[in-house]
């Protein structure tokens, strides 16, 4: 099935769309089908994509792309304070701050590769945090983080005089709006908000599909390829990687605002180096360089946290019932180790797993099984990114 | 892009295709039926805790948690009843709520905003929560109460001690139990004036958020009224481990007593650099240094260890109260668990029980419903003596607890002695004081 996506664009984008149009349905039976948590899967989807785009395909590793996310949150958060609440401005100015931003960062980060340039985002992303936790409190309100109130300006909107904070929305169709639907004994639930995330998700994907085949994603991956030998015959590679890291950071203030917007809040700990790491993760669990990888990565790192952080001892008690007494407190004192507070050692367990025995992330274990399904020999490459482990 | 679902209309002539053929699917838009948000429509009612399981505060959330599943027992009729036989309201019959079972979900805030936001979403959206309650930083309650309000849940707040919780950033269907940093100076400064006398220099070191801005604006004015004078106040983010940077600098400010607003890890490891620095040891300006841990609790007292002995602070609680309520309390805690209950525990069974005799008493479970029936509502028989949740800060008003660190504790739960009782009186303020300004409680909402 992926094989087929290798060389049929149209056949991928409208697999993408279908599956993330229909996520509250087929996320649904895993306890996943709620808004936030498919909110949240969109929106990093979207962030993930992004930072591939820099990393999947110049080589050059970010390790402080949360510091955009983090600007983009702000930016939107203050368009709602002052402006007003539809979201068209918010992600607007989201994207327009997040990319001169990261023009700063790229511009001087970007005169040195490897290690050196990772250090200096890193470092560049902590002074962010930091400036943000204490110094910007004004702008920022520190640790506490950016929320409304009642009395914003929002000069573009109507006075409120319903003593509660209103919605986002897009020209008044509420973000928060959710229609439930009854199937097969579970609650489906659509919401607008996720939609919303998912229509810019999808628009993300078809830029980074442009991007990926255009002959610019072609100069990035020759950047990745050999630096070196660009230069030597006389191309200089920064405009490339510059536009790459620009392009890249903007994705990731899209996702920031799209956060914003889910849910009006920004705080200083979005753009913890924790959380550069988080994406840097999902890329490379998902599949570097690949196309639909990041996506996938991010929908599993965030299932992690969300429900995998969740279960407590109850609900193990509740899934081994079955068991006889004295078995059922054994597997459940095992496996309390693994659950609920112990959720970051099950995804460590299955990132090593995944890295050393998959290098090209979930996309390579999905083309494994298909075509073992469909009868093939292994041996040529079938994923649409160069085969290789993260550098 | 072919189908965004905008309206109800268009929602149900899709739920009606893709239900075709299969079994009569009944659908709902949220907005068309409900009362209200997560009405409670089987045996059951769910109840979100959502409290810190990992971070600087992990052992309070640790404490509160078991205080929850205490307060859910006894509320579905289990153990020995605990506080409920005590309470003054006696609405609570012990078969849950409204005849109904109480059931919880758990989750883990991480003292982040944002974690503990998203936290909260997913029992409100996927678990059918109608009531959260938890948090053991003011960052967190105050995040998570907006979202409750946005929402249309009540929010039951834990552990939360800043101004701004019911001051600036006070909410309708938000409530608070614990007493918080206005309280703490109004009942220390006294304290400390006839200790310490009235010509201190004194050197603050605060957690950098909404917190310890208000504790320490909070402290320093009332120290100031009794004549004390501030020399400097340093912000610690709250991640720092190691305070030795910020603690050499107070040995060459002139400062004579070091005023700490640090909570839970943080306190214990800062108080843990001061002494080590031999503060306490120190002669300064005639008079022995001084330490101050403005809010304190048994939990960090014990993290501590010997370098409590002696130093002052408040609390909202503590387990040594021979009150008929709070000896049920630690007794039937300590049945369960082994140890007596830290004041996080008190707060958050307290107010477990005070939401659940709210929705007997209101007859349902709708916020708008139980706001009205926790305004104004005066209680007795939950270790604090006579308290009142105020009507338009949705504070509660009681004593406070001044205590110091015990000379000669007799075992490792026994660290801290109770100094003086502050009547309520001398720490209550009007809802519009300068320090609780700025916000506005607005409507309650439902959330449908």
């Amino acid at each position: 099935m992926l094989d087929k996506f290798k060389n049929n664009d149209n056949a991928l984008m409208v697999f993408f769309t279908i599956m993330v149009l229909a996520g509250p349905i087929i996320l649904a039976p895993f306890g996943a089908g709620y808004p936030d948590l498919l909110q949240r899967f969109a929106i990093f989807g979207l962030f993930a994509i992004g930072f591939n785009i820099l990393f999947g395909l110049t080589g050059y590793l970010s390790f402080g792309h949360a510091a955009f996310l983090g600007v983009g949150s702000y930016a939107a958060v203050w368009m709602f304070k002052l402006l007003t609440m539809n979201v068209i401005p918010a992600l607007l100015l989201a994207t327009v701050v997040s990319g001169v931003f990261a023009l700063l960062i790229g511009y001087i980060s970007l005169r040195r590769s490897g290690i050196y340039f990772s250090i200096l985002t890193l470092a560049f992303a902590q002074m962010s945090y930091n400036l943000a936790y204490s110094v910007l409190t004004p702008i920022t309100n520190g640790e506490t983080g950016l929320q409304l109130s009642l009395d914003d300006p929002r000069i573009l909107d109507a006075a409120n005089s319903s003593g509660s904070l209103p919605s986002t929305n897009l020209f008044g169709l509420s973000m928060n709006s959710t229609a439930k639907m009854e199937l097969l004994g579970m609650t489906l639930q659509f919401n607008v908000g996720f939609y919303f995330c998912a229509l810019v998700l999808i628009l993300g994907f078809y830029l980074a599909l442009r991007i990926f085949r255009s002959p610019f994603g072609l100069m990035l991956r020759a950047v990745k390829t050999n630096q070196t030998r660009m230069s030597y015959t006389g191309l200089n590679s920064r405009p490339y990687t510059l536009a790459a890291f620009v392009i890249s950071g903007m994705y990731a203030g899209v996702a920031g605002g799209l956060m914003a917007i889910t849910d009006p809040l920004a705080g200083a700990e979005r753009m913890q180096w924790t959380a550069s790491g988080e994406v840097v993760l999902m890329t490379i669990l998902g599949g570097v360089g690949t196309l639909l990888g990041p996506v996938l990565g991010a929908g599993f790192i965030k299932y992690f946290e969300n429900i995998f952080s969740k279960i407590n001892d109850n609900v193990l008690h509740a899934w081994f019932g079955f068991l006889p007494d004295g078995l059922e407190d054994a597997v459940v004192s095992v496996l309390h180790f693994f659950v609920g507070k112990g959720w970051h050692l099950t995804l460590g367990i299955v990132f090593m797993l995944v890295v050393i025995f998959l290098p090209g992330g979930l996309i390579e274990g999905a083309n494994r099984i298909l075509r073992r399904l469909s009868g093939q020999k292994t041996g040529s490459s079938a994923t649409d990114g160069p085969k290789q482990p993260a550098e | 892009m072919s189908k965004i679902i905008k309206t109800r209309r268009e929602v149900l002539k899709t739920a009606a295709v893709v239900g075709a053929g299969l079994s009569m699917p009944t659908f709902f838009a949220s907005s068309a039926f409900a009362g209200y948000r997560n009405e409670p429509m089987g045996g059951s009612v769910t109840l979100g805790f959502n409290v810190p399981q990992t971070g600087p505060y992990a052992d309070e959330g640790a404490d509160e948690l078991r205080a929850y599943m205490l307060a859910v027992e006894h509320l579905n009729g289990g153990g020995d009843g605990g506080m409920m036989n005590t309470f003054s309201s006696k609405a609570l019959k012990g078969n849950g709520i409204l005849g109904k079972k109480v059931e919880y979900v758990t989750g883990d805030t991480q003292t982040k905003s944002d974690a503990a936001r998203a936290s909260a979403k997913s029992m409100i959206e996927k678990d059918g929560a109608v009531m959260i309650t938890g948090g053991s930083s003011s960052g967190v309650a105050v995040a998570v109460q907006g979202l409750c309000q946005e929402a249309g849940v009540i929010f039951m707040a834990g552990l939360t001690h800043s101004n701004d919780t019911t001051g600036k950033d006070r909410k309708a269907n938000g409530f608070r139990h614990f007493f918080n940093g206005y309280m703490s100076g109004a009942a220390l400064a006294p304290v400390l004036e006839k200790m310490y006398g009235s010509d201190r220099r004194a050197y603050h070191l605060t957690a950098d958020y909404n917190w310890g801005w208000t504790q320490q604006e909070s402290i320093a004015a009332a120290t100031e009224a009794k004549g004390w004078e501030t020399v400097n106040n340093v912000t610690t983010p709250l991640t720092t481990t190691d305070f030795s940077s910020y603690v050499a600098p107070v040995l060459n400010s002139g400062a004579d007593v070091l005023v700490l607003n640090h909570y839970g890890g943080n306190m214990i490891n800062s108080l843990t650099s001061a002494v080590q620095f031999g503060l306490r040891d120190k002669v300064v300006n005639g008079k022995n240094f001084e330490i101050v841990v403005p809010l304190y609790s048994r939990l960090m007292a014990r993290g501590a260890g010997e370098n409590v002995k002696g130093i002052f602070g408040s609390t909202n609680w503590h387990w040594s109260l021979s009150d008929a309520g709070s000896k049920a309390f630690v007794k039937s805690f300590g049945e369960k668990y082994g140890f007596p209950p830290s004041q996080a525990a008190h707060t958050v069974y307290c107010q477990a029980l005070l939401y659940a005799d709210a929705c007997e008493r209101a007859g349902t479970f709708n916020p708008c419903g139980v706001v009205e029936a926790l305004e104004g509502f005066k209680f007795d028989g939950l270790g604090n003596g006579p308290t009142e949740y105020r009507a338009e800060d949705h504070q509660c008003f009681k004593d406070v607890l001044v205590v110091k660190g015990k000379e000669n504790p007799s075992s490792e739960f026994d660290v801290l002695e109770i100094v003086e009782v502050t009547p309520r009186a001398q720490v209550e303020y009007a809802p519009d004081h300068p320090m609780f300004s700025g916000g506005a409680l607005g409507t309650c909402n439902p959330g449908a």
